[in-house]
């Protein structure tokens, strides 16, 4: 099978996701894509044409991110009318599965440049905006025992031990390694300022970030999910469907969970010959990916197993990989993940994560996998392994090697 | 027309509802065929310009669908097509009457429920009479079953997804003001206004056409593409699994009628509402249910297992002896029945304190205006608190509610008999106490009988009916003359310890200590009870009631055996149990004050603090001695089952030793009395719906898993060989 290498990937900053005061809140959506899908192109210094589709991940695909937003994107961006583009969605792992998919498209020999990445904008497009039936109809609901994920993961924490101590202290060594990495110029070479229409920049660095986050700032704040939990039945909801457990731990809040923003991502994936006729150096190859569905009340337990099938599917075990990537989206799911696959907190999210950044939904995916590149780079190390858990229950792992 | 009578007044068609045959109006083929044969007649008369649909029953409209004919269907297979056909031609003639062009009016004169209120809807405009008892809404839920002729599209609708679900789910009956308040009409009248009033609305506006039928329609709050609308099937989606846990399947399927119908149009709507309907049908939980808490209920209301041909017994005075919890509620309920209650305790200021608890009772009624300062008074003044025996003189019954003390319970019994006529009964409220062995203190066993009241007996309509060795069948009359006075429900058991309903109550709790002794988590046993649709799981049941008594049960039968020179060893259960008393001081929710006279802390199984409760964390370490170690948990589907068929196999056991006769009352006495799981039905029809055969086949293979009190008895081998059930 033809290998698939990772010759760019690029992103743009994180903006909080509020209209009244995130930076990337007054322009549409596309301008963010349209910032990462351009840079990829100047950087590389090849002609747009040769890319054979644009693959995006969005996970409220309506409004302003509707109808397709993988060639408006590709349009929007100057490229050539040749270029087609898809939107998928995954939920949160949307922007890896773009590449993923973008990567079998290459491995197939379907195509040889493609682009997969993802966006979100969280301050224009609101969380939940696309409906579904999994909440509304009661068939589906009744039947998967439906609540909300910050329940799954307070769940998580309640069965598997987690302190309130436990997750915040996680989140303040996100805080920490975050701060650490953007003072070490860490992401400098791949974060993409975004620019307005008469080319002032609206956003070049994260800004959902606290630094200097203590334990006692954590402590003051309030769980997010109990009100909701007990009042509105989903506490009940869950324990009936894990009856095991007596009364739901409700350990999480907006200061130890991802935080809402905006935010694109790009990544330039091709097979050998490309890079060779179009003079790219390849960084690092998309060794294996898997994706697999989980118990969808509990939500958020999926990140183990695709990686456990991702490894046996590469002829890996848990210490061939380097660096680990798991996507912040709760401190319970990465603690969990961390406990179940044996791998230690100093190899793994060693720049912090989206408590400290902030989870753009659709466009993560494709972040955390440029961000392994860099670091593998930069610590001149060779595996990494990145994966994020899924809504309704599902996982998505991608491990990567650099060439 | 039978039914349905025509006449044209003042250009205005009067279609008038009396079955003659039936003591209520109730929506039936036959009622449906006349309404539409009318609405067609008077939509061809050019004369007639509107029409106006009223009853001819006093204070009663339409009272409901014919439960009669849903419970015909009998518990077998459902011809989903034919009732779809005949369910959709009900659809249809609504549809009809609601787009003939002309301009109906509900005029409704009284009761308007269910089927009836299904058809005001399909009306242009509801007028009601303002009136106490005319009591509005859709109120099939409450018995399982859901709306089905349109109900559920129509009132959405009407006043907005989220009024309408909170209605529908719970079976809510309004009264006239609420009615009108939340949307249900739209006008309120007098009596003798009503057909007037629809005469004007006809001749004033008269618009025939439904808001649902306008261009320009939206649903009020939001309809089926808002954010309010996704919100509110979220909330209810999760709200109702939380409270039904799954269990009611009519609960989810009036849900998923309003999620799926009410973006389509009234044409079509009704179909998706229609296959719900014959969904909820088809599982034999709505039959079940139907039978068992309406019909059979019915009888116990009525008394059919009275000895017929026993005189009817007035009851005027009774004496109530022991002024205590029961003794209280007994004699409210009592009282309220407009009977004289002389209420003895051992002195009088016992015996006041006991009436003043009445009071307080009667007062709390009054705050929230659920009775009148007149009939306050009067039910008070028939209480008459007194220390003296010679007070009883001239009671028609005498209900015992001292301590569960057979001495007590025997001096009590001489002392009122010295009293009493030969006509009086004397009934023993005790909750387990053989009624034959406590009879024996009675000059006359055969008028001594045992009435086994439960607790809040104001809210607790069952009583249990215990028939001693001696006891006659003219008492047993009388005694339910009394409990039918009293308005309460009774099923008649035969003398046991225990009787019926605590005895299949009583495996029940025994079953949850089992299940601590084999290591399963504590968490897991409360939270399976719960999901088979117990009330309260059993270690919080122990501790409600308080481990001293179990303990003390213990404790006497540990002396009995010393005594009698026997050895003895506790069981693993009460062994923890004592242990928490002796080793934790830990006696339930409400333990008794130290020796010193000073308050306990409450705590058993469960740690009891301000925010609430939850197990006590160290019970499974603290107890690990008598605990075993279980390899893995059990499905929470296996607790379940075992926490039923447990309870279902005393019930056979029960019938099977006589201790009831009857598995109707088998079937409503534990429901309504002790909170066996009310949408199976009661225990007999779980055990033929889940089919016999397969009852005994999986009773035998919980009793060689977990020990002989899951053997089916011999009653029921029998049945699984010979294809038989309980019912049919």
């Amino acid at each position: 099978m033809t290998d698939c290498f990772i010759y760019d990937a690029v992103r743009t900053p994180r903006g909080k996701g509020r209209k009244k005061d995130g930076a990337l809140a007054d322009a549409p959506p596309l301008r963010m894509a349209k910032a990462v899908l351009q840079a990829l192109v100047e950087r590389g210094g090849f002609d747009n044409a040769e890319i054979e589709d644009v693959i995006l991940g969005c996970v409220e695909p309506v409004g302003e991110q509707g109808a397709n937003v993988g060639r408006m994107a590709a349009l929007i961006s100057g490229y050539d009318d040749s270029v087609p583009g898809v939107q998928l969605n995954r939920f949160c792992s949307s922007g890896l599965e773009a590449v993923n998919i973008a990567a079998a498209k290459v491995k197939a020999g379907d195509v040889d440049l493609i682009v997969g990445g993802g966006m979100e904008s969280m301050s224009r497009i609101s969380m939940g905006a696309a409906g579904g039936a999994w909440s509304t109809d009661p068939e589906l609901a009744w039947g998967t025992s439906f609540v909300p994920q910050g329940i799954g993961a307070d769940l998580i924490a309640t069965k598997h031990g987690y302190s309130r101590q436990d997750v915040d202290a996680f989140a303040v060594e996100s805080q920490a390694r975050a701060a650490a990495a953007w003072q070490g110029g860490y992401f400098d070479k791949s974060i993409v300022p975004v620019k307005d229409t008469i080319g002032v920049t609206m956003l070049d660095r994260d800004e959902h970030m606290r630094p200097g986050t203590t334990l006692e700032d954590l402590a003051q704040l309030k769980p997010s999910f109990e009100m909701m939990g007990r009042n509105f039945g989903f506490d009940a909801v869950a324990i009936q469907k894990h009856p095991e457990v007596e009364q739901i731990n409700h350990v999480h809040h907006a200061g130890n969970s991802s935080g809402i923003v905006d935010g694109a991502a790009a990544v330039l994936l091709g097979n050998k010959e490309a890079g060779e006729r179009l003079d790219l150096k390849p960084r690092a190859r998309i060794v294996k990916s898997a994706t697999v569905g989980s118990e969808p009340c509990i939500m958020l337990t999926g990140p183990a197993p695709a990686s456990r099938t991702a490894l046996q599917k590469a002829g890996m075990g848990v210490s061939d990989i380097d660096l680990w990537e798991i996507n912040e989206a709760f401190s319970s799911v990465c603690l969990l993940f961390m406990d179940d696959m044996g791998i230690d907190r100093s190899v793994t999210n060693v720049n912090g994560g989206a408590i400290a950044f902030g989870h753009p939904l659709g466009a993560t995916g494709a972040m955390l996998l440029g961000t392994m590149v860099d670091e593998l780079e930069r610590r001149d190390l060779n595996t990494a392994l990145i994966t994020l858990c899924v809504g309704a229950g599902m996982g998505t792992s991608t491990i990567i090697e650099r060439v | 027309m039978a039914i349905i009578d025509y006449r044209v007044e003042d250009g205005i068609a009067i279609l008038t509802w009396d079955d003659k045959n039936r003591p209520m109006n109730v929506l039936s083929g036959d009622a449906l065929a006349e309404l539409s044969a009318g609405i067609e007649k008077a939509v061809a008369d050019d004369d007639v310009k509107g029409i106006i649909l009223t009853s001819g029953k006093q204070g009663v409209f339409v009272a409901g669908g014919d439960l009669q004919q849903i419970e015909s269907l009998g518990s077998g297979p459902i011809d989903a097509e034919d009732l779809l056909e005949r369910t959709g031609a009900v659809l249809s003639q609504l549809r009809r009457m609601e787009t003939c062009g002309k301009p109906v009016v509900a005029a409704l004169n009284g009761v308007t429920l269910g089927g009836g209120y299904e058809i005001a809807l399909a009306c242009h405009r509801r007028i009601l009479v303002d009136q106490r008892h005319a009591q509005v809404g859709l109120p099939e839920a409450g018995l399982g079953l859901m709306p089905g002729a349109g109900g559920t599209q129509r009132l959405p609708r009407l006043i907005g997804v989220q009024g309408a679900l909170g209605l529908i789910m719970q079976g809510k009956q309004l009264g006239p003001d609420k009615a009108l308040d939340k949307g249900l009409v739209d006008e309120l009248v007098e009596p003798e206004d009503l057909i007037a009033a629809a005469k004007r609305w006809i001749t004033e506006s008269g618009n025939p056409t439904q808001p649902w039928d306008d261009k320009r329609y939206k649903v009020p709050g939001g309809g089926a593409d808002s954010v309010t609308f996704a919100q509110t099937m979220m909330g209810s989606n999760a709200m109702t699994h939380a409270n039904t846990f799954g269990n009611m399947p009519s609960q989810e399927a009036i849900l998923q009628s309003v999620y799926e119908g009410l973006l389509l149009p009234m044409d079509r709507a009704g179909k998706v509402e229609t296959r719900q309907f014959i969904r909820v049908l088809q599982d034999p939980t709505a039959r079940s249910m139907l039978r068992t808490l309406f019909f059979s209920l019915q009888e116990c209301q009525k008394g059919a297992r009275r000895p017929k041909d026993v005189p009817r017994f007035d009851v005027k005075k009774v004496g109530i002896v022991g002024a205590g919890l029961m003794g209280q509620g007994i004699a409210h309920v009592t009282a309220r029945a407009k009977i004289d209650v002389v209420l003895i305790d051992r002195d009088l200021a016992s015996a006041e304190r006991g009436k003043e608890k009445v009071a307080k009772a009667l007062q709390r009624r009054l705050d929230k205006g659920r009775t009148t300062a007149d009939r306050v008074e009067a039910i008070l003044s028939r209480i008459h608190p007194s220390e003296s025996y010679d007070d009883l003189e001239g009671c028609d019954a005498i209900v015992e509610a001292v301590f569960e003390d057979r001495e007590l319970k025997a001096r009590v019994t001489k002392a009122a008999d010295a009293q009493l006529g030969d006509a009086a009964i004397f009934a023993s409220n005790t909750s387990g106490l053989p009624i034959t062995d406590l009879a024996k203190a009675s000059s006359r066993p055969q008028n001594f009988i045992g009435l086994h009241f439960f607790s809040p007996v104001e809210r607790m309509q069952m009583v249990e009916i215990v028939v001693g060795k001696e006891t006659s069948q003219e008492t047993l009359a009388k005694a339910w003359d009394y409990i039918l006075k009293i308005k309460k429900a009774g099923i008649v058991v035969n003398d046991s310890p225990g009787f019926y309903t605590s005895r299949v109550f009583g495996t029940f709790i025994s079953e949850g200590n089992h299940l601590l002794v084999e290591g399963v988590t504590p968490a897991l046993i409360e939270n399976a009870a719960k999901a088979a649709g117990m009330p309260m799981p059993p270690l919080g049941i122990s501790d409600q009631v308080g481990l001293g008594t179990m303990y003390k049960v213990a404790k006497q039968a540990e002396k009995d055996a010393a005594s009698a020179g026997e050895k003895w060893e506790p069981s693993p259960a009460q062994a923890i149990i004592a242990s928490l008393i002796e080793d934790h001081d830990r006696w339930g929710a409400y333990p008794p004050p130290k020796e010193d006279g000073s308050p306990r802390q409450p705590g058993g199984f469960y740690d009891y603090h301000e925010g609430g409760k939850n197990l006590w964390p160290e019970l499974g370490a603290a107890m690990s001695r008598w605990i075993e170690t279980a390899s893995a948990q059990p499905s929470v589907d296996l607790v379940r089952r075992r926490y039923v068929f447990v309870q279902c196999l005393e019930a056979v056991r029960c019938l099977e030793q006589g201790v009831i006769t009857d598995i109707r009352d088998g079937d409503v006495g534990v429901i309504m009395a002790v909170g066996f799981p009310a949408f199976t039905g009661g225990p007999f029809t779980y055990i033929d719906n889940y089919g016999v055969e397969a009852f005994v086949r999986d009773a035998d293979e919980l009793a060689s898993q977990y020990g002989e009190r899951f053997e089916p008895p011999k009653l029921l081998r029998d049945m699984a060989a010979e294809g038989k059930s309980f019912y049919a």
